[in-house]
């Protein structure tokens, strides 16, 4: 039920008691504050350390090729292990859980890559399609390259944003036209972008396997092998990187213990390694946010405590004018929730609008973005003002039940 | 109007019990003027706040305006309050962050007048005690004798049955105290019943009767000067 005069007579009361009013409120405000901007930084310190991973899948697994350093069956250690396009074929369909896999064959900086007057050094990767999705490049224009290009040897190549800035000047189209590299022309089907930031990533142009392989004389060489595994566990990726190594070790006969006959990098073992680490921070981040509402909690009950003991004179006025003791406890809570709950969403505005403010200037590699999810934020200025409530309750309740005589004593 | 039979009151402190009103036996009639006399510790503030129903007694009945006053509950007891009954203390108690006004419409407010009616009754009640320039001024920029009057302002804007004061002018200087006695005679002719609670003898005879405590009993009870009744004779040295 709306009262109208009894929120006349509580606003009367607040706008009387200016200073007893800010403090209740302040100490409110100052919680919830604290606990917003706590939550944001322990936010943007996960989403930070998380965006260390966003350049390439992280359920993969890296194989690259080595040197035996045992001898095994006959052979002597120091022997080169070279996997072949038979190995990607052999991996694609002899192993379980795998999701998606892609050979790469390298030709590393220096080859020069040139468009009418314009040349420039880049890296050239020769890959399967599903490498794109592996290495998470977003299309800036055109279009991937695709399993024609791979069947066909089809001349194609995708470049990066820098590359397509540094060889098509003047905002001239690329997609389309022809660019030379190392002598041989190859028509651009699209620009990519790999928005981990890093240099040597973008550096590069990407052509089918198939192409690369024929065109740069690589024979039937791959120089490394990704394989993802969906959405598998750390146990799970373990057992598959385990499993692969096994086969392989029997198709190129070296010992299933050598670590440096071909080099296995799983992302997903790391990744979960990392993901307690985010585990841990996010509890960290919890632990004080709980801290601080407790805090804020123990903070508005003692002040409504001594809100009420403040009034009890006029409370014992109140009711020997023929205030009854319910109209008394509603009178002191409705102001109590009032004023938590008005500074709480002060607090709650402030919080939210510093961590937009510097959400924007603030990127750094391990800390970036930080935001408060909005529904623990109203949640905890919910429990404030409960809590609050509650803590006036209780005084308020026994302040009412007091006799009016005993609070109207002269001390 | 005010019935007691045989009341008894004793306050709790510790293991100790102090009994503080041994049996009174007294009557009040509709439009009496009566000062409660007696030394300290005599009783006669814990006889008012039992029939102002801001205490309870232990035994005894009391009835008021013929209702029988026996366990009755917080809520039941404000009703009562709000209805029959004025108050007015030797410290005030009026709200130090409400001005004049407020504090003299707040008895309506528990009636449950409207802001805007009751403002306007509390402005003509200032009138009556002659404070309405001083209708927007807090309590502590009033004097004593004006502080007093806005809380008899206030006693009589719920048009009470009885007005109970405790100490009424034990805060005023004699010119005041003078004026605010003057003031209860003008309440009492208009029809209100009044029990003034005092130690001071030209105020006590100021009124209609003199009821003298001494150590939680009646001792005498005179009216006009006169005794009327000698009760607990026995208990007289």
């Amino acid at each position: 039920m709306f009262d109208l005069d009894k929120w006349q007579e509580i606003f009367n009361t607040i706008e009387k008691n200016k200073m007893r009013t800010f403090l209740t409120g302040f100490s409110v405000a100052w919680g919830i504050f604290m606990l917003i901007i706590l939550q944001g930084a322990g936010v943007g310190l996960q989403k930070g350390t998380e965006s260390q991973f966003r350049s390439s899948a992280t359920n993969a697994i890296w194989i690259w090729n080595g040197q035996t350093s045992k001898a095994y069956k006959g052979s002597n250690s120091g022997r080169q292990i070279q996997m072949k396009n038979e190995d990607y074929d052999f991996l694609g369909t002899h192993i379980d859980g795998i999701d998606k896999i892609s050979g790469r064959y390298n030709l590393w900086s220096g080859n020069i890559i040139s468009y009418k007057k314009e040349s420039g050094a880049y890296s050239i990767r020769g890959i399967h399609t599903d490498y794109q999705t592996v290495e998470m490049l977003t299309l800036v224009k055109g279009r991937f390259l695709n399993e024609h290009d791979q069947r066909y040897s089809r001349k194609c190549v995708l470049i990066s944003k820098l590359v397509d800035e540094a060889l098509f000047k003047h905002g001239e189209e690329s997609v389309g036209k022809y660019v030379n590299i190392n002598g041989v022309p190859f028509k651009v089907v699209g620009v990519f972008d790999d928005d981990d930031g890093r240099d040597d990533n973008m550096q590069v142009v990407y052509v089918a396997l198939s192409a690369a392989q024929r065109v740069f004389g690589g024979g039937r060489n791959v120089n490394g092998i990704v394989v993802t595994v969906g959405d598998a566990t750390a146990e799970e990726a373990i057992e598959i990187e385990n499993e692969m190594k096994a086969k392989m070790a029997a198709r190129h006969r070296f010992d299933p213990t050598d670590e440096r006959a071909l080099f296995f990098w799983n992302s997903v073992e790391e990744f979960t390694r990392f993901r307690k680490l985010f585990a841990s921070i996010s509890l960290f981040v919890w632990v004080i946010g709980i801290g601080t509402i407790i805090a804020g909690v123990v903070g508005v009950s003692n002040i409504m405590m001594i809100v009420v003991k403040d009034r009890t004179k006029e409370i014992g006025i109140r009711k020997a004018l023929g205030a009854t003791p319910r109209s008394i406890v509603s009178l002191v809570l409705q102001e109590a929730i009032l004023i938590t709950a008005f500074a709480g969403y002060i607090g709650l505005v402030l919080g939210v609008g510093l961590l937009e403010l510097i959400s924007d200037r603030i990127d750094t590699p391990f800390f970036r973005q930080p935001e408060v999810n909005i529904t623990v934020a109203i949640g905890a200025t919910a429990l404030l003002v409960i809590a609050g409530a509650l803590a006036g309750f209780i005084p308020a309740q026994r302040a009412a039940s007091i006799k009016p005589i005993e609070a109207l004593r002269d001390e | 109007m005010i019935k007691l039979n045989n009341i008894h009151k004793s306050y709790q402190t510790g293991n100790n019990s102090l009994h503080v009103l041994k049996g009174i036996n007294l009557e009040v009639n509709a439009g009496e003027m009566v000062a409660v006399m007696g030394s300290s510790g005599s009783g006669k503030s814990t006889l008012l706040n039992i029939i102002g129903l801001l205490d309870v007694h232990d035994q005894g009945d009391y009835y008021l305006d013929g209702n029988l006053i026996k366990g009755m509950n917080e809520t039941k007891a404000a009703l009562l309050r709000n209805k029959f009954l004025g108050f007015v203390f030797q410290s005030f108690n009026l709200i130090s962050f409400k001005n004049a006004v407020e504090n003299v419409a707040l008895p309506l407010y528990y009636q449950g007048v409207s802001r805007r009616k009751r403002n306007k009754i509390a402005m003509e009640y200032l009138d009556r005690v002659g404070l309405l320039p001083w209708a927007d001024h807090l309590p502590n920029e009033l004097s004593g004798g004006q502080k007093q009057r806005l809380a008899i302002a206030r006693s009589l804007i719920g048009n009470p049955k009885v007005i109970l004061a405790d100490e009424p002018t034990g805060a005023l200087d004699s010119v005041t105290s003078s004026e605010v006695m003057d003031l209860f005679q003008e309440i009492n002719q208009s029809g209100i019943t009044l029990i003034i609670v005092t130690h001071e003898n030209d105020i006590a005879h100021k009124t209609q009767r003199i009821i003298k405590l001494h150590d939680g009993l009646i001792d005498t009870d005179h009216k006009n000067g006169r005794t009327k009744i000698e009760t607990n004779a026995v208990f007289a040295i």
